[in-house]
């Protein structure tokens, strides 16, 4: 038995990167930004709104982290993520108001459709909607049709502007998974940033020929990802935002600007026992007077002025 | 997706957490505290199940299945003698097969005028695969059985296992069941949507405080699970004063039960029943009453309100 002999030749064995999508870049080389006001830190926080419906996609080998567990009709996880977007969402927009945190709100077309009393709630204090795909089954995956893919982009972001009557400029795919296409289709339905790439604390151009900023919505510090799948518990999540803001306030002093983004979910932070340590956190990140609370859009504008 | 599946169960209607109508629970408190051990009968051979193995191994899967029978053992005993010296009295969600296997324990509960509901007959017997004729049929077995082995009439239900059919909660109406503990969107009970004209709601079982979860989901010590336990009440607490709150403790005795994480659990108990002038330590038959009574109507109103907003 052996592989055949192409596995052993490396076509793309060169400087940079294996794609086109952007060059290579150290983050600590790159020219120092700056905030409003001088401040050191844009402190971006980010609340998924997401609609999982009772079917699962059975197109995709794949379902988002969150989806149905048990046989149909799995009523235990449909209701669970129902408390999400009933209960624990307005204690969150309670933390929200009290610290006076202006927020970014991926999120799924058919919940903005199905809860106008949640949308209304969200634009009347001034929050952004980010595009976040119709629904947690409408998923975008390597090899998927591009003209169904397409015409998914193109429904979820009509849909979400008008229901929310907002332009909706950012974008987070369900389960943040893309196809080879969805960069570029997202540019043509005027997305200007997108937030699935993990590979920076910093904001850097993305796409091959039409560009768009990729934001650095984190994977590490998500709910979900540490008080869920790791089974964290709330102490130990706030001691990682404040330990990695401390880094990220440091580093800020030499190489200017930083982002402390953090991504929560109505589910998870919205519990009861959770939203005292949201609460916290927040209140001593504000204390510090070296944040910039801004919106995904805001933070993406002051970064692209600069470049 | 087979053609007859649904997006949207369409069980009850949105209702934000905010700016509800005010619930007063009885003696004007303002949080409504249940416990709720779960204690199961598992089958060592249960029959097949076209959707659910019950078993990870091959029967006899010996491990899983005295795991079990731990809490029912040992386990339940020292839950019982602990919430005895705290004054609270469990609602139990009983496998009602536990009737006949054993009597011991329906008694010491039935004595301590403990609550049963129906947690279904087995919880090896999965709902996956029944026809409306057949779950009906496992429900009226269940309140029976519960009946004549206690002389209590049902009135809650969880599905056993937490194994749903599109059926269930329909059933729930036609068989005078006041309250579900299957359905997990809310902090405070809800009407639900039913064919037949009934007053049956949704009951708080804070599933995500389960020890279920707490232990084997996530992974937690005994005493992480005691302080989630007194933060989850703080809080409920506190929101309870502009609206009556309910807190559940889902319990299994084969977890809680033991010798390492009984004594953490205590000082939950006594944090808990120390804060009497605010809480109401009941049972979740009780709460639905009262809820039915009293608040059921002014919620109607206020979901329908909350409704017209985009509409």
């Amino acid at each position: 038995m052996a592989l055949p002999k192409p596995y052993l030749k490396y076509p793309k064995r060169k400087k940079g990167m294996d794609h086109d999508l952007y060059p290579y870049s150290n983050m600590f080389e790159r020219s120092p930004i700056t905030w409003p006001k001088n401040k050191n830190v844009a402190l971006w926080v980010t609340v998924a709104l997401e609609y999982f419906p009772l079917t699962s996609n059975a197109e995709t080998t794949f379902k988002a982290p969150g989806n149905m567990v048990t046989p149909y009709p799995d009523y235990r996880t449909y209701t669970a993520r129902e408390y999400g977007n009933r209960v624990g969402i307005y204690r969150i927009l309670k933390v929200f108001d009290k610290l006076g945190i202006k927020a970014s709100f991926p999120t799924n077309t058919a919940l903005a459709k199905r809860y106008p009393f949640l949308v209304n709630e969200i634009n009347i204090r001034g929050h952004e909607f980010i595009g976040h795909g119709t629904d947690m089954n409408a998923l975008h995956w390597g090899g998927m049709d591009s003209d169904v893919e397409n015409e998914q982009i193109k429904t979820a972001l009509n849909g979400l502007r008008k229901a929310t009557e907002q332009n909706v400029t950012g974008w987070l795919s369900p389960a943040r998974s893309e196809s080879e296409n969805t960069l570029a289709l997202l540019a043509k339905h005027g997305v200007e940033y997108a937030c699935d790439w993990v590979n920076d604390d910093m904001p850097y151009e993305i796409g091959e020929k039409e560009k768009l900023i990729a934001m650095p919505h984190t994977m590490e510090l998500d709910d979900r990802q540490l008080l869920v799948n790791l089974g964290q518990n709330e102490k130990t999540w706030q001691e990682q935002i404040l330990t990695a803001f401390d880094c990220l306030h440091r580093e800020s002093k030499t190489h200017g600007g930083r982002i402390l983004h953090i991504s929560l979910t109505p589910y998870v932070m919205g519990q009861a026992w959770r939203i005292k340590a949201l609460r916290d956190t927040l209140e001593i990140l504000m204390e510090t007077g070296w944040v910039w609370n801004a919106t995904g859009a805001e933070i993406a504008a002051h970064w692209k002025a600069q470049q | 997706m087979k053609p007859k599946m649904k997006n949207d169960p369409k069980l009850y209607d949105y209702w934000p957490y905010l700016n509800r109508p005010k619930i007063v629970w009885p003696d004007g408190k303002k949080l409504a505290f249940w416990v709720a051990p779960n204690i199961e009968f598992y089958e060592l051979d249960p029959p097949a199940n076209p959707e659910r193995t019950p078993w990870p191994r091959p029967t006899p899967d010996i491990v899983p299945y005295s795991y079990r029978d731990h809490g029912n053992r040992v386990g339940h005993w020292r839950l019982m003698e602990l919430m005895d010296k705290y004054n609270v009295r469990g609602s139990v969600s009983l496998s009602t097969a536990i009737c006949q296997h054993h009597p011991e324990i329906i008694e010491a509960c039935n004595e301590r005028n403990w609550e049963f509901f129906s947690h279904g007959i087995y919880n090896t017997r999965y709902t996956y695969g029944m026809s409306r004729t057949q779950e009906d049929a496992m429900i009226k077995d269940s309140i029976k059985t519960v009946k004549d082995a206690t002389g209590q009439r049902v009135r809650g239900y969880l599905a056993p296992a937490l194994t749903h059919s599109e059926h269930t909660i329909e059933l729930l109406a036609e068989n005078d069941i006041w309250y579900s503990c299957d359905l997990f969107q809310d902090d405070q009970p809800q009407p639900l949507h039913t064919k037949k004209k009934s007053k049956l709601i949704s009951m708080p079982y804070s599933l995500e405080v389960n020890d279920h979860y707490a232990f084997n989901v996530y992974g937690q010590s005994a005493g992480q699970y005691a302080d989630l336990l007194k933060r989850h009440f703080d809080q409920l607490l506190r929101e309870g004063g502009d609206s009556g709150t309910v807190m559940c403790i889902p319990l299994h005795a084969y977890l809680v039960g033991r010798a390492h994480r009984i004594g953490p659990f205590a000082e939950v108990l006594d944090y808990i029943t120390g804060h009497k002038d605010e809480v109401w330590v009941t049972t979740a038959a009780e709460i639905a009453d009262y809820y039915r009574k009293n608040c059921y109507d002014a919620a109607l109103e206020n979901i329908a309100v909350a409704n017209k907003v985009g509409a």
